[in-house]
């Protein structure tokens, strides 16, 4: 490709971006703004890989085009029930311009910044020669499980708090109920032939990007996510039922990969290598034990956050679509 | 460029993305302000976050060769946080709307009336 052509397709890309952008903001009607944040969020990913970051557009094409866009469709559904998905008209009149200077000086504060900002270091050197004794080859994952590995631990407890603070906003009397919505399936229907088709190879692609992050784009966050979509899928489809928030095998795989991360870095740090620090012979096995036990908590953690609080059948079955009720 | 990596990023990259990247903030940052109903608000949330992750990751391509793996890792870090925020925004929302019938605040008016089930 020459210069030219890949500058229009770059320019061209970010016109796409902004557009769906424009239309998941300001388009008619909510579902269709959800319907444009995914397919804003794929074009993303598509500029994440122009701009040589695979393993960011992994994530952002799972996480957040993917779980986020069915989040977001799961609470048009929840809203649809309570009479709450109407739009609301923007604002008019002089307050209507305030959103937009804000908008408006944000941008061009970000656009200067741009032209003002230093040119950062080059990492070449120093990555080049504390690579080879990560334990990976593929620096993204070597940055987040060996170099800044304490990020990563407390981002996992981010994911188990976000997901205690939903399962807080469940109603007193559903806390034993089966998590999320009771979906209805029809038999022999789209749903039901997903539920068999997509998990089986939906497993496989999640191993395999949890295997391959070692040492190619991949890793614990993206092979994660894509489990998380299995389970959400099986869910839906009817294949398995969602257990409640008491179930033991759901409280042990929540808290597999953060304890398993702990422990890694307590056991380190009694051996005498410091908190989090891998020795370079041991840095390939631990890597491995921790994505692995944190690749199921993410996923699990993750559909749990999709799926919502538990919720009793009787409040909102899909037999009774008045079922809301203040 | 033939026979290049083709996953390094081109020359211009950087400026085109960081460029695209300031557009979507602002125009995030005008959805947070101008929409009512909570869930484009939580949509807004999300527009903003990418941009700035757009923007961070040209940072990272600047200057040519391979992309700096640190602020990758901290992008991909940021993607999973925004779900988790995302995910409590939207409970939130969807506790709102059960108890009043409407998804949006209180003061900031009201939800045209459905013909089917508008709470009191």
């Amino acid at each position: 490709m020459t210069g030219a052509a890949a500058l229009m397709l770059d320019l061209l890309l970010v016109v796409l971006v902004a557009f769906a952008g424009w239309a998941a903001l300001a388009g008619r009607g909510v579902f269709r703004a959800v319907v444009f944040f995914i397919a804003y969020g794929l074009l993303v990913a598509l500029g994440w890989v122009r701009l040589g970051a695979v393993n960011v557009a992994l994530a952002e094409a799972a996480i957040g085009a993917g779980l986020t866009g069915v989040l977001l469709l799961a609470t048009v559904g929840r809203l649809e029930r309570a009479g709450a998905a109407r739009d609301v008209p923007l604002m008019r009149g002089a307050a209507a311009w305030v959103p937009a200077l804000a908008g408006l000086a944000v941008t061009g504060a970000l656009v200067w910044a741009w032209f003002a900002l230093p040119l950062p270091e080059s990492p070449g050197p120093q990555l080049a020669e504390a690579l080879p004794r990560s334990g990976v080859e593929n620096p993204v994952t070597a940055v987040l499980l060996n170099f800044r590995s304490w990020d990563t631990l407390l981002e996992a407890i981010v994911l188990l708090a976000a997901l205690l603070g939903v399962w807080m906003l469940g109603r007193d009397g559903d806390w034993t109920a089966p998590l999320g919505l009771r979906q209805h399936v029809r038999e022999g229907g789209v749903m039901a032939g997903f539920g068999r088709v997509l998990p089986p190879l939906g497993l496989l692609v999640g191993v395999w990007l949890l295997w391959a992050g070692a040492d190619a784009p991949g890793g614990a966050f993206q092979g994660g996510t894509v489990l998380a979509a299995v389970i959400v899928v099986a869910l839906m489809a009817g294949v398995a039922a969602p257990p409640g928030v008491d179930a033991l095998p759901l409280r042990v795989a929540l808290v597999l990969g953060p304890g398993v991360f702990l422990g890694a870095g307590l056991v380190l740090a009694a051996l005498g290598a410091g908190f989090l620090t891998l020795p370079e012979a041991q840095a390939k096995a631990v890597i491995v034990a921790v994505e692995t036990a944190l690749t199921l908590s993410i996923a699990v953690t993750l559909a749990g956050l999709v799926l919502g609080p538990p919720t009793a059948p009787n409040g909102a079955a899909a037999r009774t679509p008045d079922g809301a009720r203040p | 460029m033939t026979g290049a990596d083709p996953f390094l990023p081109a020359a211009h990259a950087p400026d085109v993305y960081a460029l695209g990247g300031a557009v979507l903030v602002g125009l995030g940052v005008w959805g947070l302000l101008a929409l009512r109903h909570l869930l484009r608000r939580v949509v807004a949330f999300n527009v903003i976050g990418s941009g700035i992750f757009l923007f961070f990751g040209a940072i990272a391509a600047r200057g040519g060769g391979e992309p700096d793996p640190v602020p990758q890792a901290l992008i991909i870090t940021g993607i999973v946080v925004a779900l988790s925020a995302s995910a409590l925004a939207v409970t939130l929302v969807a506790a709102l709307a059960q108890r009043r019938g409407g998804a949006v605040l209180p003061g900031e008016g009201r939800q045209p009336p459905e013909a089917e089930t508008d709470a009191k």
